[in-house]
Parts: C-alpha cells; sequence; structure tokens
C-alpha cells in the first residue's frame, strides 16, 4: 500500500481520498516533528488522517487525537510544559476527560506524553535521561495492558520493537501514584532489557483510568512500514510492530470493521 | 528596572540527572568537600515600572503553573531585584 | 537611537585623513588601498566592516579561487545535463525526475568547534541548512563527517562529546534525519578538528528559488531571530586565521543556536514558496546582513535600498557596522513583490515568526544603506559581493615529499615483522577492529535521530544513507562522504581522487546511481606554499576525477588555516557524493542478513600489494610511500555491476573495501546483524599473487565485498565475466557458527574468530574513553 505522505504541502489526505469511519486528528504545534510520520501511520492503520493546528481549539470533528513527538517550543521550559497551553489542548482536554461512554482516544508520543503529563491527563513527568545523552535506538517493549482503544489488537504480554529516540525520557512519578498505575494495571508499556533511561519500574507508557489516553516514549509510527522501520529478526529495518496501535485505535472506532 | 526573581528546583525526592552529573565531576576537578549537588532553574520576569503587589501575585502564579511543574519541581522563591 | 556617532558617507568624504582600523579587521595594505580606489574616497566604518568580511578568506575564496575553476571547467555537456543549479548559488540543484530535484551542500565549522565544540558544531548544522531552504528545498537530512586529535588527547575528550552532542541538539530538533558520515582520530587534528556538515533537501522543479534581488520596488524583508552581536567579525578573523599563542586572542563570542527558531524557520519558508510569495530568497551566514545585501543586489537589478534601523535588534547598543557584520543565527533575508507582503506577513504570524521590511529593490546599480536617513553605505554591490581580491599564491611540491613517498611501509621497520600464521593473522583482525578508526561508532550515532520523516532506508553504519523522496514510486537519494587523510598527505592529487572513488563506490554499493559531488576541503595556511601545493594538487585530482567518472562538483567549502603554531592538519578534501534510487527497496545493506545462511560471497576487484598509508600500517604507527592505485574505470565498471545486481535483486548484501581492507569489510559484514561466515584466501592468494597478510589489510581500491542466493550465482558472474571484472567465490555465510572463519595458504590452518568477543572489542573502544555506552 502507497503511504503517500507529501514531504511538501498539507498531510491531510486529500477530499478525494476514499475515507474509513476513523477520522484521527494529528496535532501540529511549532517544534513538532514527526507529524508526518503519525499522519503516515494513521493511513497505513486504515484510518484518515486529519491535521490539526495548534492555535485551532476546534478538533474538526476528528474521532481520536494523536499527539506526535518533536521539541515544541523548543522544549526550553520543560519537554511539552509550553504547548500544554495551546488552544487545540483546552478542547482535547474537555473531550478526553468527557464522562460520555466514549471520551476521546488520545495518544501522545514522545514529546506528546510529555505534553499529556504537563496536562495532567496522564500521571507523572519525564526528567533526563539518567545517562544525560540523547538516544536513539531499536527498542523492545511489553505490551502489558491490551484494554486501551490504542492497544486492543496486541495480545496480552506481547514483546514489540519499535524505535525510541529522546533525550527527556526518564518517567517519574510518586511512590503512591506509582502503585496505583501498577495496581490498576494502567502501565501500557515496560521497557524490555537493560533500562535506556532509568523509568521507575520501566515504565515506557501509561493510561489514564478510563483507557482512553495513553502516552508512551519510543515511537510507534516509526514502525509502521518494512524497509524504513526497526531492524527485526527477518533483516534490515524491516520491522513494522508499532502499526497495531494504529490498526487497533481503528478498529475500536469503526466497531470493529476496519 | 525591577525583575522579579523565581527560583525553581527540582523536587528533593525526584531524582536530578545533572545534578548528580556535577556531583560526580566535582571531586574530579579537585572540589572535594560537597557532598551532593542539586540543579535548578532561576527566571527573571522585567517589569517596566513598579511591581505592583498584584503583579508579584501574578508572578506567583505563573511560577506555580507554568514556570514549575509540581509533578516533579517546587518554586521555591518569588523575590523582587531592584537593579540587575 | 543610539547615540554613537555614525559615519556618513558625506562624512567619510569630508575627513579623508580619518584613521581606520582595516588591519584589526583582517584586510590586508593593498587590499585596503583597492577599496579608497573602488570608492574614490575612504570607506565609511560601515562599508569597511561589510568589505573586511566579504573579503575576507572565509567569504572570498580568494586564495582559492584561482584552483577551484577548475571544477567549472573540466565538464562536459553530458555531465551537466541533469544539473539545474551550479556553483556559485548557496547549494547546487541536480534534477532527480518526475519533477523533483535534490540539492546538496557540504560545508565546514571547524574553528568554532574548537573553541566551543557544542554551539560550533550546532550552528554548523544550522548554517547548511539554511543554505538548503534557500534553494527552495525542504532539508530531508543530514551527515557529519568529523575529524578529532588522537582518541586519549584531552583536546579530544573535550571536543568529541560537545561536538556530538551539538550535532544532536540541533540535528535532532529540526526533524532531519542524520544518515551518516564519519568519526576519524589522527593526532594531526589535535586543536584543529574537523566538523563538517553535509545537508541535502528536495524540491519540486516550480519551488526553485535563487539568492537574487529582482524586479524594481519589490521589497526586501528580514525575519527570523533578531539581530545580536553574535559573532561579530568571526566571518573574517575566526574563520581565517590560524590560531596562534603569540598573538592576542581573537576568539570573539560564537554565534548560540536555537533550533526551535531554525525548525520553524524551516516551515515557514516551505509555507512562502508553496504559496510562491517570494521572488529571491538568501540565508544569513557568515558576513550576515552585508553579504546578503550584497549578493541578492549584485545577482539581481544591481540596486537595493536598505534602511538599517529597521532591522530588529536583541542587543540595541549594536553600531551600524556591527549589525552589517553580525553572525546572529535563524535568520533570512527575501525580496517580496509589494502585492505579497500582506500574505508573506500572514504567514509570518501563523508561525510566529518576526520580521522587518528593510527597503526595496532598485535599478541604480548600487547598494545604499541607510542609518535613520542618512546614507552610510553607498557601494556597488558587485564590488562587495563579487570583485574581491584574488591570489594565486605561490606553491612548491614540498622539499619532503619525494622523502616520505620513499618511505614505504614494507621498507619500514613497521614493516619488517608482519603476521603469517593463521592465529598472528586472526589476533591481528581483532586487533585492527578495535583500534580506535575501525572501532564502533555507535556511542557517537546513538545520539542522532535516524528515524524521523520515516524514509530512511538505509543510515550508518551502511555504506550511504539511503533517503526516499516520493513514498508513491519510491524514488529516492543515496549519499556518502569520504576522505583518507592519510592518503592525501603521501599524495594530494591522488588523495583526492580516492576520497572521491571511495564515495562514489560507497554510493554504488548501496545501488545508488552517481550524480553529482560537493566537497568539503579543509587545508592548512594557504600562505604557506607546501600546502597551497597540496590544495592545489587536491583540487586538480579531484577536477579530473569528476570528469572521468563523469559527475559534477555541484557546490561546496573550502576551509583553509587549519593549523596550529605551524603544525597543519592533513590535506583533509571531503568528498560527498549523490546518488539516485528509482525506488530505495531496492538498496543494498551492507550486512550478512540473519536469514542468508550458506550464501555466496564473492570479492569483486583485484587485490595488489598496497599497504602504504593503510590502517594496518597507522595501527605500527607508520605512514609513508604511495597510496594505493586509482583505476577510475575499474569504479565505474564495478558501480555498474553493483548498481545493476540491486535494481534486479541479485544480491542481499554489499560492502565495499577501504580502510583496513578485506579483514574490515569481513569483520563489519558479520558485525551488521551479527552474522558470520567462512571463506577461503587460498584462490585470491593465488590469482592475485599476494599472500595472505596483504589479502587481508591491503587497500587496493575498486573492491566489494558481495553476498548473494545461490540461485543467483550464475546471472552475477555473467555478469561480471561479461564485463571483463574480477569476481573471485571467497566463500559463504555461516549464520549458525557465530564466527568469522578465514583459511588458506597460511602456514598453519586456518583462523576462527568469534563474533562475541570482536563485538566486545570493537564496541567497548570509545565508551571506555567517553563515558559509558548510551545504555
Amino acid at each position: 500500500m502507497s503511504a503517500d505522505t507529501p514531504l511538501i504541502g498539507d498531510h491531510t489526505m486529500p477530499e478525494t481520498a476514499p475515507l474509513t469511519d476513523a477520522r484521527i486528528g494529528v496535532v501540529t504545534f511549532p517544534g513538532t516533528l514527526d507529524d508526518r510520520d503519525a499522519a503516515r501511520a494513521v493511513r497505513l492503520g486504515g484510518g484518515t488522517p486529519v491535521s490539526l493546528w495548534h492555535a485551532d481549539d476546534s478538533l474538526h470533528e476528528v474521532d481520536a487525537v494523536i499527539l506526535p513527538g518533536g521539541f515544541s517550543y523548543g522544549d526550553y521550559l520543560r519537554a511539552g510544559a509550553i504547548a500544554r497551553f495551546a488552544p487545540v489542548m483546552n478542547t482535547i482536554i474537555v473531550e478526553a476527560e468527557a464522562t460520555t461512554a466514549s471520551p476521546l482516544p488520545v495518544l501522545g508520543i514522545c514529546n506528546g506524553f510529555q505534553i499529556l503529563t504537563e496536562a495532567h491527563l496522564l500521571p507523572g513527568s519525564m526528567i533526563k535521561n539518567d545517562h544525560l545523552k540523547f538516544i536513539c535506538r531499536d527498542q523492545v517493549l511489553r505490551v502489558e495492558n491490551t484494554g486501551t482503544a490504542w492497544t486492543s489488537q496486541f495480545t496480552q504480554d506481547e514483546l514489540i520493537t519499535v524505535p525510541m529516540k529522546n533525550q527527556d525520557g526518564q518517567y517519574v512519578v510518586d511512590d503512591a501514584t506509582l502503585s496505583t498505575l501498577e495496581d490498576q494495571g494502567r502501565v501500557v508499556f515496560r521497557y524490555v532489557g537493560e533500562s535506556p533511561n532509568g523509568s521507575r519500574n520501566d515504565i515506557a507508557g501509561v493510561t489514564n483510568e478510563r483507557g482512553n489516553v495513553v502516552g508512551l516514549m519510543p515511537h510507534p509510527e516509526h514502525a509502521v512500514e518494512a524497509g524504513y522501520g526497526p531492524n527485526d529478526a527477518t533483516g534490515l529495518r524491516e520491522g513494522t510492530d508499532g502499526l497495531t496501535i494504529f490498526t487497533s485505535v481503528v478498529s475500536s472506532l469503526t466497531g470493529g470493521n476496519a | 528596572m525591577p525583575t522579579i526573581l523565581v527560583e525553581v528546583m527540582p523536587k528533593p525526592e525526584i531524582l536530578d540527572p545533572q545534578g548528580k552529573a556535577i556531583a560526580n565531576a566535582l571531586p574530579h576537578r579537585g572540589f572535594t568537600g560537597f557532598s551532593g549537588v542539586r540543579q535548578g532553574k532561576r527566571f527573571e520576569l522585567s517589569v517596566d515600572g513598579e511591581v505592583t503587589e498584584e503583579l508579584l501575585e501574578s508572578a506567583r502564579t505563573a511560577a506555580a503553573e507554568m514556570l514549575s511543574n509540581p509533578v516533579i519541581e517546587d518554586v521555591v522563591s518569588v523575590t523582587v531585584a531592584e537593579d540587575l | 537611537m543610539n547615540d554613537f556617532n555614525i559615519d556618513t558617507v558625506t562624512n567619510a568624504a569630508d575627513t579623508p585623513e580619518t584613521e581606520l582600523p582595516w588591519a584589526e579587521l583582517g584586510l590586508k595594505q593593498d587590499e585596503y588601498a583597492r577599496i579608497l580606489e573602488i570608492l574614490g574616497r575612504r570607506p565609511t566604518a560601515a562599508e569597511l566592516a561589510m568589505y573586511s568580511v566579504m573579503w575576507s578568506e572565509h567569504c572570498s575564496y580568494k586564495s582559492s579561487k584561482v584552483h577551484l575553476r577548475q571544477f567549472g571547467e573540466k565538464v562536459t555537456e553530458e555531465m551537466q545535463k541533469d544539473l539545474m543549479v551550479g556553483i556559485g548559488e548557496n547549494a547546487g540543484v541536480t534534477d532527480l525526475g518526475d519533477g523533483w530535484a535534490v540539492t546538496f551542500k557540504i560545508e565546514s565549522h571547524n574553528h568554532p568547534s574548537y573553541v566551543e565544540p557544542y554551539q560550533g558544531a550546532a550552528t554548523g548544522i544550522g548554517g547548511i541548512v539554511r543554505d538548503i531552504i534557500s534553494m527552495g528545498a525542504r532539508p530531508v537530512g543530514v551527515m557529519d563527517p568529523l575529524r578529532f586529535g588522537d582518541i586519549d588527547h584531552p583536546d579530544t575528550q573535550r571536543v568529541l562529546p560537545g561536538v556530538v552532542a551539538g550535532i544532536g541538539g540541533y540535528g535532532n530538533s529540526l526533524g532531519l534525519p542524520n544518515v551518516g558520515g564519519e568519526v576519524v582520530f589522527d593526532s594531526v587534528y589535535q586543536q584543529n578538528p574537523l566538523v563538517n556538515a553535509l545537508a541535502v533537501g528536495v524540491l519540486k522543479h516550480e519551488d526553485l528559488r535563487l539568492a537574487n534581488a529582482s524586479g524594481v520596488g519589490n521589497k526586501v524583508v528580514l525575519f527570523g531571530a533578531r539581530t545580536g552581536g553574535d559573532g561579530i567579525g568571526g566571518a573574517s578573523v575566526l574563520a581565517s586565521e590560524s590560531f596562534d599563542d603569540t598573538k592576542p586572542s581573537k576568539r570573539p563570542a560564537v554565534q548560540v543556536g536555537d533550533p526551535f527558531a531554525e525548525k520553524v524557520l524551516i516551515e515557514c519558508c516551505l509555507e512562502l514558496f508553496h504559496n510562491n510569495l517570494v521572488e529571491g530568497i538568501q540565508d544569513l551566514g557568515a558576513a550576515g546582513i552585508s553579504c546578503a545585501t550584497s549578493e541578492l543586489a549584485s545577482n539581481g537589478e544591481g540596486g537595493m535600498h536598505v534602511e538599517l534601523t529597521n532591522v530588529l535588534l536583541r542587543d540595541p547598543s549594536l553600531t551600524p557596522g556591527e549589525i552589517l557584520m553580525s553572525e546572529s543565527q535563524e535568520r533570512m533575508m527575501a525580496v517580496v513583490t509589494p502585492e505579497n507582503a500582506a500574505n508573506f506577513e500572514a504567514v509570518m504570524d501563523k508561525w510566529g515568526v518576526e520580521h522587518s521590511w528593510l527597503g526595496e529593490v532598485t535599478d541604480t546599480g548600487r547598494l545604499i544603506i541607510e542609518w535613520d536617513g542618512d546614507t552610510i553605505v553607498d557601494v556597488d554591490p558587485r564590488t562587495v559581493a563579487h570583485d574581491g581580491p584574488v591570489y594565486d599564491r605561490p606553491y612548491h611540491r614540498p622539499e619532503w615529499q619525494d622523502r616520505l613517498q620513499t618511505d614505504t611501509f614494507r621498507s619500514s621497520a613497521a614493516g619488517g615483522d608482519l603476521p603469517a600464521s593463521a592465529e598472528d593473522l586472526g589476533q591481528a583482525v581483532v586487533e585492527l577492529m578495535s583500534s580506535p578508526n575501525m572501532a564502533d561508532k555507535s556511542w557517537v550515532t546513538d545520539q542522532f535521530d535516524r528515524f524521523v520523516g520515516g524514509n530512511t532506508a538505509l543510515s550508518q553504519p551502511d555504506d550511504a544513507g539511503v533517503i526516499r523522496v516520493d513514498d508513491r514510486t519510491g524514488l529516492g537519494i543515496g549519499l556518502a562522504t569520504d576522505c583518507n587523510d592519510r592518503y592525501a598527505y603521501l599524495d594530494p592529487y591522488r588523495g583526492a581522487q580516492l576520497a572521491l572513488a571511495e564515495s562514489y563506490r560507497n554510493v554504488a554499493t548501496a545501488g545508488a546511481v552517481p550524480l553529482a559531488v560537493s566537497d568539503c576541503l579543509n587545508f592548512g595556511s594557504p600562505e604557506d606554499p607546501d600546502i597551497m601545493w597540496q590544495f592545489a594538487e587536491a583540487v586538480r585530482g579531484l577536477a579530473d576525477a569528476c570528469m572521468e567518472l563523469g559527475i559534477p562538483v555541484t557546490g561546496g567549502n573550502v576551509s583553509l588555516y587549519n593549523q596550529t603554531a605551524g603544525r597543519a592538519i592533513h590535506p583533509t578534501p571531503v568528498v560527498g557524493v549523490l546518488g539516485k534510487f528509482d525506488d530505495v527497496s531496492r538498496r543494498t545493506p551492507s550486512g550478512f542478513q540473519r536469514w542468508a545462511d550458506g550464501q555466496a560471497i564473492y570479492l569483486l576487484g583485484t587485490t595488489r600489494d598496497e599497504l602504504d598509508g593503510s590502517e594496518y600500517a597507522r595501527m605500527r604507527g607508520h605512514l609513508g610511500g604511495q597510496p594505493p592505485a586509482v583505476d577510475l574505470i575499474a569504479e565505474k565498471t564495478l558501480g555498474e555491476i553493483l548498481i545493476n545486481a540491486s535494481r534486479d535483486g541479485m544480491i542481499d548484501a554489499a560492502h565495499d573495501l577501504s580502510e583496513g581492507g578485506l579483514a574490515a569489510a569481513l569483520a563489519e559484514m558479520s558485525l551488521r546483524f551479527g552474522v558470520g561466515s567462512r571463506t577461503s584466501l587460498h584462490e585470491l592468494c593465488e590469482r592475485d599473487g599476494v599472500d595472505p597478510f596483504t589479502a587481508l589489510f591491503s587497500e587496493s581500491q575498486a573492491r566489494v565485498l558481495v553476498s548473494l542466493p545461490r540461485s543467483e550465482e550464475l546471472r552475477f558472474t555473467d555478469m561480471t565475466t561479461a564485463r571483463g571484472f574480477p569476481a573471485l567465490r571467497l566463500g559463504v555465510v555461516d549464520a549458525e557458527s557465530g564466527g568469522i572463519e578465514v583459511a588458506g595458504a597460511f602456514q598453519d590452518g586456518s583462523f576462527g574468530i568469534g563474533l562475541d568477543e570482536l563485538k566486545e572489542a570493537w564496541s567497548s573502544v570509545i565508551p571506555s574513553r567517553f563515558g559509558g555506552a548510551a545504555a
């Protein structure tokens, strides 16, 4: 399948393209880097990506939202700290915390995860990696919660490999919250093998109580297309384990018919 | 021109990787006798004119809600400096 | 308004006797005399600032110009058929087909990176990326050829971590995958590290922009970051003079980069191009506004009128001359029609980018700069931008060159007692792979994002970086940079050709068709006739070789004065080659694949006794003799074989033989995915008349190792035979053994190296020096 993510121009799918029932917004903040990758992943996962702009408080009737990776506002204050106050975030916070039967599914990847913690949609926070360096590598994760909108198509404790790349990736959280997270099974992804950054309990991703908001530091959107992903057992850059995140949400949104 | 100084430190219970790295490096350069280092941030908010109590309160709110993240950081002081 | 005295043109005419600090600004007596002659009066302070920065070595190429001409002269029509923009613009542009074009360039940021490694390296990335944007392109990747002093020297300990963090800190924040480069250690780079940066961008043909101010009445706008006191004088002083302890320090504040501002600038510029809102555009790099105004004006209608007080300042105490010289980063200058001005402003507002309208394009042939209504610059812009001094500096072959070339490795003490037994040879391979230059560089490259964009098909440690451009068709590019400074020191003419040959071979090994060349020529002082000879020879060699390979130089950079206290670096002509893939999914990786057990391993090319300047010789502390022979016809044939093999899906791995020869290539192909091999040197030694030591460690050129399924062997060897190119079956891929086994023609049996042992030795070298591996 052709991904067709233009290097130049808008990454919203053209109106002539066949639409699925799953319209997934991808937010661009100043300094966002992985918005095109996230849009491509949505498309490869069978959804329709819709470009959302930080300064626009409308979600344009999307069914789910992805906050992609990058360095929003340079991460100069704290990672994600300024983006959290963008107009689009006000709407996302309201929709994600709605007490309706199906609150808005939101996925924060890397900087997006940091924004979600700054917005208090997810607990904890991210500080500098314990080794103080930026690290880019293929990372093995264990999927420990398949009850979220974003992980429904994984099997429990499935091991996946996706790229990770960050400088502020060390997940910290107070003891009480950590126990709650563990007790309630809200650790969605955990690092396998040597810790890449010193995160508490090797946590790579967590979800909120309702399971609609998920954040993770590694990058599933960089593991969706053979030839451009992480290395896997079959060879160079063939890994596509991240795609299941995107097919999961499309499936959740379309009632399992995608 | 007066300036409002806001100082933010990582919470004592939160690991401070930068402070730790500096603490490890000090003895290598012959600076011994320091048992720990923590690295924080200082913000300088410049003010044209007088610092009113209202403005100072606004600075305190900004410090608590934006300049720091209460999950990992404490605002340790908000003060006024006259001539920087 | 500022309260300093403004030196106006009127004032300059009235006070001819005023002494100006032209010498302090780096101008020579005769250069200053020329300025007086051009203007017919003394320059104003602002004019002096402009001439001094623009006539510096860094901006004017005054010592190198007479030689660089060859890149424009030694070309054929065939070589230029895909060239849309050649040398002279910010970066050359090459047609890629399907309406796409590609632009790439390498630049140096050597001295600034020595002074402040983090910011020096960071702003090096920033500068080269703005060159790419200013052609109308979206930047899609970066690469970094880096050279440091001895790995254990304190200087390297200080410089390397900062440089690596700076490249990562800036490049990672821009969303540009870092797809390759080099890391070389040699004591000649102590105090003169080389931090070169390559950026590549792609554009649709209709988005091509040039740096010219056309259309009388069009408006000139400066946008991006505010102007501060960064690197004032850096262009003329910092980048052009050697560091010399006897002179007072001339190291001004280095520029500080803001990658967030640059990322926003990229997106903002692309939106301007997409909506066709700018007529001409120029990035602000060395020499800042001096360079942008004089180049835009002289490339356009010839005139421009600017009010300098409109420049938005970060530091209000800057003088007009300092504003003109400031090297504040993340700034661009554009020419916009009055009709588009409102739309231009809307794009600025959308991205939160500050801008200020400075003036307009005129047809007066003069660049007039005013300060609050008073004229402080009134010059013919060509005299600033293009008519700088040109020096044909004296050069001659160093008297020590012959002595160096007769001191061969074989004749030296180091070459006396060479390993011959299987055991000793096996040990030598492990020793080679754990020497700093051959060791695993992932401690460095894992600090760079190689995934962002989702289009990276190959990155380090593969032979070339490969990036997809169009994801409907798979159209893409391959890129490599190379230089062996030791070869260039032994023979600069041949050394430059060898750099090109290796870069060309790397691109072809990955499967791309080589299209264009960009070079970064790093040398010592041009005022030393020995060094100038090295430079002249390297340029001549490179231009001749480009002509023979049929690919043009489309741009590049010269960095001179890389020497300290009279000790110059080796001549280091870094050569980048860009190639094209019709479909990047056809790219060939550099390692044996995990599923490739039993595949045949072939060595392409001929092995000669060529150990002078080799990594083995370096390990034994020897540098002398003649570098390997250059055979560009063989390189071309080899390239065709590899490109066809990739396109037709015949081979599953390919890796070129360069530093460390066959030994290194075998080791690297196994280390890539942890897949071993069993080979024999017996036939190779017999066919090429070499001993096993030479077979393993010679650095003969035009050689590549490939692995292919047995079902493809016949088709493949038919192709090599038809082209008359030597191909020899060395052995097989062994995915089970977990080791590298090499047999044949030794005094005793064969040797085996466990991959775990080799990997440990190879991968611990750099972390052990620079702090534990990232994880």
